[in-house]
Formats: structure tokens, sequence, C-alpha cells
């Protein structure tokens, strides 16, 4: 990881994915747009091949997570940078979602008002200011993107530059998720409190628990995690990837050289957190819940598992890791409840051990082990 | 009406009569309905009659009958008159009296009034315990006088003025309200000030003099009830802060100066905590005389849990880790939940209860809304005694030195001779044990439950990051200022801000000085 590149196949600039992984892509666009439609809708239920509506939440789900697991690899994998604080970013979007989806609730409420159940019961009279436009689509949207950017460019922007780095910044950030988390579940910061937002009934007045209206979100979410990824490649194939790559591997040295590590980093830190809050936005709609809980630090934590298991520094490493943890842990809390906290910790332990390049990084010594 | 009169004669004939209790008056209070009863009650306590206490005692536990007009106090088969007290052969038509609970009430508040005379200091501290629950008006004025002008012990006559005072401030002799508004200005008791606010108000108080004496003895009041709150405030934050301490002393050792990012510092805490339930309830089982000091026998054993773990842990995962602070970070993330998890299996999920031994629970009483808790001095000391402790053993002894040189030169170490290695696992052990310490100190004002470790895991790094790594003295400076800080806006802003607050407080604080308070200098620093 840390070894220096061999000055001959530094410079040739790279494609930015190989013909073989284009398919890839390619197969996996099908299984989103296609398949996975035609197999939940098409395909009666009790068919072998019918992907139940459970198994669509499931994946449609992990497929957001994998999104923040890209995310958190842009940042920790090629930057050297451990944030414990995405699922702030995580959050922030999913809250912006989920205000626009308290507005579309409308009058369904449990006490028939135009105002969201919470604030009906906190005997709130009007929205408070920054509920103003909620009721706006696009302004949510744009908040999505905005919400996490800002707070993640003042927060970098500080920290970058009087130079905090390594662990210092992990637990910066993990204050930050930490501190806001307390905010939110007040109730007076008008977000709902422990309970979050829950109970929604339409998005851009489509009823949001049809099968169908699932599969659109299911299938946005499927081509935003591919869109992503192919996008990731085009970043760290690029000569500002390969900055952020030497900043990882001699951050002195590149200020050395010349280039300003800050800017290098803010910007990626800022790409990574809007991106994990396009996740949020995209995971809400589909669990249906969003609470202060996301905010905790173990939640951030856990995406930098779900990177480290896959493997760092790959790209596909982080999405085949979100797969796997939470695949493990919606069986686990099923079958054994009581060991999944066992099996993540293990899995913590041995992966910082054994497989310091997670599971791609096993692959690919087993593929080399078999074609010396 | 009739029987009032007839209870006015009775009375001024009583008072003439040395103030014993009549038959008519014990027929009075025992009979006839509530209001008149209370009313006879009262006037009887007033002038203290003799022989008023056994009676009313008598009444409060349902031991008194009457029959036509005799009052009989029935006693484990023998009964004597209540007013004469020559033994009696109860007629068999006698009826119980029956109490309601406001006539319980003012049975008990006379019987307070009545032990203010007694000569047992105890029985005069409650009976005034009991007065100050109750509202008293003037008709227990001239027992309070009484007792005032009789009671030697100088808090209890205090009280008694005060009480005095609080019943005269209404009375309708200006010169007297003047004199209790006076006598009350010295008390620094809340209650007080909402009485004197209370009679502030318009048409309580309509004399322009008294009501500058009930603003200027409100002010000063307020004034003494505001030092109360200060000082309450710096000592909570001061066992915040050494709780703080505790917890972050450890960290200080594993990361300030092994450079290890130990997120199961928390889990040690929690181990800790647990072993010292399991010494309780050991010495619950088998020793319950000397249940008192389990607490003895939990410090070096839940610093030993604790250190034995941290030990493992050090063995068997951060050793292959060292240089890789953030890979170290994971593993002990993973470490932490197995831990927790290991916890909830042994113990349940649900929090353990753990009993402060009798000499530790109670406080000291400063002022009337100042309260010390004995538990938490005693964590504020224990806090000062490991601090020294610890102190001593990095600068005096010869694992301190041998730690300190391995902090600062690794390599140098080695080639000297010192077994690095072997030095790793004592100073891991030791942080360990540290927040064993801190743990067991925490069971005894705190929950214990598995989740302990999480709570405070944020707050002790913060402590560390702020204080400046490998400084101990930075970690002291740090624990305490965040816990005074923390407790100073949490009177301000409510917890939940204040700890916001806090954070953001941190984070500034990290931009203008990144190596914390106290920036190590020279070569190391730049490590």
């Amino acid at each position: 990881m840390s070894a220096v590149l061999p000055v001959s196949a530094a410079p040739s600039p790279t494609r930015v994915l190989s013909l073989k992984s284009w398919f890839g892509v390619l197969a996996a666009l099908l299984a989103v747009v296609v398949l996975a439609p035609v197999l939940n809708l098409v395909v009666p239920e009790g068919n072998l091949f019918h992907m139940s509506d459970f198994a669509v939440a499931l994946v449609g789900k992990i497929m957001c997570y994998a999104i923040c697991a890209l995310a958190m690899d842009l940042i920790w994998g090629y930057t050297g940078i451990l944030s414990l604080g995405h699922g702030l970013f995580f959050a922030l979007g999913g809250y912006a979602m989920g205000m626009y989806l308290m507005r579309q609730i409308g009058t369904d409420g449990q006490y028939q008002s135009e105002m969201p159940d919470f604030m009906v019961f906190l005997n709130w009279k009007e929205f408070p200011w920054h509920w103003a436009l909620s009721d706006s689509f696009v302004f949510q949207m744009a908040m999505v993107v905005l919400a996490p950017g800002v707070l993640a460019f003042v927060f970098g922007f500080f920290a970058f530059r009087s130079r905090i780095k390594g662990v210092y910044f992990s637990i910066i950030t993990q204050a930050m998720t930490f501190a806001a988390m307390l905010l939110f579940f007040r109730n007076e910061t008008g977000f709902g409190g422990n309970n979050g937002f829950t109970d929604f009934k339409r998005i851009l007045g489509i009823t949001i628990a049809t099968p169908s209206t699932r599969m659109v979100l299911f299938v946005i979410t499927g081509l935003v995690l591919i869109g992503f990824f192919v996008f990731a490649r085009w970043l760290v194939a690029s000569k500002f990837g390969r900055v952020l790559q030497a900043i990882r591997d001699a951050e002195s040295r590149v200020m050395f050289t010349g280039y300003d590590p800050i800017r290098y980093k803010l910007t990626i830190w800022v790409i990574s957190a809007v991106t994990c809050g396009i996740a949020g936005a995209l995971y809400v709609p589909q669990v249906g819940i969003i609470n202060p809980g996301e905010m905790s630090p173990a939640a951030s934590i856990e995406m930098a598992i779900w990177a480290a298991v896959g493997g760092r520094g790959t790209l596909i490493g982080p999405i085949v890791g979100a797969f796997f943890v939470n695949g493990a842990k919606s069986w686990f809390t099923q079958a054994f409840p009581e060991f999944w906290l066992y099996f993540l910790g293990a899995l913590f332990i041995a992966v910082t051990l054994f497989l310091p390049q997670g599971i791609i990084g096993l692959v690919r010594r087993v593929k080399k082990e078999e074609r010396p | 009406m009739l029987r009032r009169l007839v209870l006015c004669c009775v009375l001024l004939c009583s008072s003439v009569a040395a103030f014993a209790l009549t038959p008519a008056h014990a027929l009075a209070i025992a009979s006839g309905d509530s209001d008149d009863r209370i009313a006879a009650l009262n006037d009887a306590a007033a002038s203290a009659a003799d022989g008023l206490g056994p009676f009313v005692q008598a009444l409060l536990d349902d031991s008194v009958k009457v029959a036509g007009d005799k009052v009989f106090i029935v006693q484990s088969d023998k009964a004597v008159d209540a007013a004469t007290g020559a033994a009696a052969t109860v007629p068999d038509d006698a009826e119980d009296v029956v109490n309601n609970n406001r006539v319980r009430g003012a049975l008990q508040a006379a019987m307070g009034a009545l032990q203010l005379l007694s000569p047992d200091i105890e029985a005069r501290r409650a009976g005034v315990a009991e007065l100050l629950k109750q509202q008293l008006d003037e008709a227990q004025l001239p027992l309070l006088e009484k007792a005032f002008e009789a009671e030697s012990d100088a808090a209890l006559k205090a009280s008694l003025e005060r009480m005095r005072a609080t019943i005269l401030v209404s009375s309708s002799d200006k010169a007297k309200r003047l004199a209790a508004i006076t006598a009350l200005a010295g008390s620094g008791q809340g209650a007080v000030a909402s009485l004197l606010q209370e009679r502030l108000a318009p048409d309580a108080e309509t004399d322009p003099e008294v009501r500058a004496a009930l603003a200027r003895a409100l002010d000063s009041v307020r004034d003494r009830l505001a030092w109360g709150e200060r000082i309450g405030v710096v000592f909570t934050g001061a066992s915040l802060g050494s709780i703080l301490l505790l917890a972050a002393l450890g960290l200080a050792i594993t990361y300030g100066l092994m450079g290890v990012i130990n997120m199961a510092h928390g889990e040690l805490l929690m181990i800790g905590a647990y072993a010292t339930y399991v010494v309780q309830n050991v010495f619950r089982n088998h020793l319950p005389g000397l249940f008192d000091y389990y607490i003895l026998a939990a410090i070096p054993l839940s610093f030993l849990a604790s250190a034995l773990v941290g030990a493992a842990m050090e063995r068997s995962v951060i050793r292959w880790l060292y240089g890789r602070p953030l890979e170290t970070l994971l593993a002990t993330w993973g470490i932490s939940l197995v831990l927790m998890q290991g916890v909830r299996t042994l113990f349940g999920a649900q929090n353990v209860p753990v009993e402060n031994p009798a000499w530790l629970s109670g406080g000291v009483s400063l002022m009337s809304n100042l309260t010390l808790p004995f538990n938490r001095i005693a964590i504020i000391a224990f806090a000062v005694l490991v601090l020294a402790g610890v102190a001593l053993l990095i600068a005096r002894t010869r694992l301190g030195l041998f730690v300190r040189g391995v902090t600062q030169n690794r390599r140098m170490a080695a080639c000297v001779g010192v077994n690095t290695a072997r030095v790793d696992t004592y100073a891991f052990a030791l942080g360990s044990g540290l927040a064993g310490l801190a743990g067991c100190a925490l069971s005894q004002v705190g929950n214990v439950g598995p989740d302990l470790g999480q709570s405070y895991i944020v707050d002790s790094f913060l402590v560390v990051v702020l204080g400046g790594v490998g400084q101990l003295a930075g970690t002291v400076y740090a624990a305490l200022g965040l816990g005074v800080l923390n407790k100073l806006l949490e009177g301000v802003a409510g917890a939940v801000l204040a700890k916001i607050m806090v954070l953001v407080f941190i984070v500034i604080f990290i931009q203008k000085r990144p190596q914390g308070i106290f920036a190590m200098k020279g070569r190391s620093a730049e490590a």
C-alpha cells in the first residue's frame, strides 16, 4: 500500500476501466435496471426466481450502504484520512429527504394537521424557519447535497488548515457526529427528537409503499451506485486521484513538490460527504425511518469496517464489503441475535490483523499464487 | 358553636390552672366535627397542656375511646382517663375515635410542636423537622415562643426563630413584621425566598417601609442562595472532572505515552465497574458483616481485572499493530464490541445495582441548598490519590523510567537492554488497570450497565486530545477544566446544549492549538 510506485509504471494515464470491467459494469446495470424489476414485479410469487419485496428492501438498503462505503474508501483508502463522522453526512442527507417526505404526509397524519405529527405533539403552531421551504422537492434535494457539503467544507477547511491529521482528525470527526447526535435528540431542534421521521406516505405525490415505487427507488439507488463507481474510477485514475494517493503515502513530500495538499484533501472530503448525503437521501424513503441513531459514533465506525472488510484502496472492495457485512448482519440478527456483535467485533479484529487488504486483497493473493 | 363557647371558657380556666388537660378539653379534641377538633387541638397545643403529648400520641395510634363525656386511652387492656391519668374502666358503650386525614395531619403537627419542649435534643430536632413540613399559623406562635425561650441548641434556636418569623411576617403589628423580616433576611433557604416574594405581592403588604425591608431581605436571601449554587456548580464540576480524570488517566498512558488508540478503554472501565459489582455480591452473600468495606477489596480487584484484560489485549492484538494507529483504532473497537456483548451474555443487558457502603452514602450539608454527597467527595479524593500514585510510578520507579525511555526512543531503549515488548505490556496493563479503578469509582455514583463505557469514551479521548499527548499534567488540567466548564454551561444552557458547546469549544481549541494545552517541544513533537 505504502510502496512507492516504480517510475516506469507511473506516468502513463490509465484507462478508467479495462474492457472486462466495462462488461462487469454493464452486467451490473442490466441486473439492476432489468433483471431485478422483472424478477420482483413480473415473476409471480412462489416462483423459484421471484425476488421478494423483503429482498428488494434489503438489497436496496445495502446499496445505499455501499455508496457510503465507496465514499469512505475515497477519503480513507485513497487519501489516508479516516473519518469517523460520515454517519453524520449520511444522516443529514437522510433528514433533508425526510423533511420533504414529512411534508408529503400532508393531513394524513395521526392528528390530521398540516404540520407533522411531532410538531402538533409539541404544540407548535407554525413551521420553524428551517422548515420554510421543506415542501419543495427541488429545494430539499438541493439540501441533500448542500447540508453535508457545506458542513464538510467548513469543518474540513478549518481542520485541514490547522493540519489536524491521522488519529486526531478521526477523533474530532467522531466528536462532531456525537455532538450532532445530541443536538438532533432534542425536540427543540425541530427534527422529531428521538423518534426522528417515520410513517411516510408519499413521494412526489405517489404512494410510497407500493412495490412499483419501491422498485423505482431501488433502480435509482442502483444507478447512483454504479454511476458513482464509474465516477470514482475516473477520479482515482486522474491526475487528481494520483495526487490524493501521493498525499496518503507521503504528505510532506507532496507539499514540498509544490502541491497544496489542503485543496486536494478538502475537495475529496466534500465529494465524499456529499455522496454520503445522497446515499442517506436514497436510504430514507426505502427504509421508511430516519432518527438520530444514524449519527451515533458506532454507525460511522461501521462504515469504516465495510470499506476495510472489502479492501481499502480498491473500488470494488467497499461494495463487496458493504454487501458482505450487512448481509451477514441481516442473517445474524435473525438467526443468532446474540452473536452478531461477537461476529462484528471479531471481524474488526481479524480484518485489521490478518486481512489489511480485505477480501479483494485475499482474492488477488490467491489468484497470484495460482498463476505465479 | 355552643361547643366553641364552652371550649373558650374551658381554655380561660385552664390557662389559670397551670395548663393541665381538662376532661372537657380532651373531649373537645376527641369528638365533634373536624374543624372544631383541630381548633381545640391547636389551642391545647399552644398552651402546651400537661398530659397532651401522650394523649395526642394515643390519638395517632387509634387507641382512644369516648363514652359520654369521658375520654379514655386504652393500651393493652388497661384504660386510663385521658385527662386525669387515673386508671379507669371503659364502659361497654365506648366508641373508638376515628381520625380523618386532616385531623391526622393536625395531630402530627401538634405532636411536633409538643416535641419542641422535650428535654431530648433528638426529639426536638424531629419536632422542628415535622413543623417545617406544616403550614404554620398564629395559633402555634405561643408554643414556638415558649420553645424558643427554652431552646439551648444554637441551630435549633435559629430554625425556631425563623419559624416564628415566618408566622410574624404576616402579623398585623408593623413593628413585629419588621423584626420578623430582619430575622428572615439572615436565612439562606429557598422557602424563605418564596415566602418573602409572596409577601411582596401588591395586595399582601401595603406599608412602604415594610415593603422596602422585604425587598432588601429578599435580595440578601437570594444572594446567599446564589452563593450556594455557585459553590455547588464548582463542586459538581470538580466531581465530574475527577471522574473524567480517572477515566482519562489510563488513556493518557496508553494513548499519550504509547500512541495506542484504545477504543475499548470505555469497556475496561465497564469491566472495573462489573468487578466491583461482583465483589459486592460476594461480600453480601458470604461476608455480610464486612459489607461496608467491600469497596476496599473492590478497588484492587477492579484494577486487576481490567489490567489482566488489558494485558491480554496487548499480547494478542495490539502488539501487532504498533505504528498503525488507525488500524489499532478499528481493532480495539472490535474488542470493545466483543467485551460489551460478553458482559451482556454474562450479566444480562440490564443495569446491575451497585450499592454504596453506608459510610459513602449521605453527605455534609453546608448550606440549605448545598449538600456535598460523601461518594462524590470520596471520588475526588480517590482521583487525587490515583493521580499521585501514577505520577510517582512514572517519575520514580524503574518501570516508569523504562516507560518513559521507550516512549522517547524505542530503538535506543532496546539497544541499552530494555525489554521493550514487556514494557509495552506492563504499560498497557497499567493504563487498563487505571480504567478499572475509574470504573470502580463510577459504580459508586452512576448506573452500571453494558453501555457504561460508551458514554465515557468520547469524553475521555477529548480530555487526552485537549490536554496534549504524552503529558500527565495536561490531562489533569483538561479533565478538571472540561468538568467545570461542562457544569457551568449546564447551568446556563441545559445538559445537552452544554455538551454540544463543550464539543464545539474543543474543536475550535484544537484549531488553535493542535497539540493540546501542553505541546511537546523538541524533536519528539514531530514524531
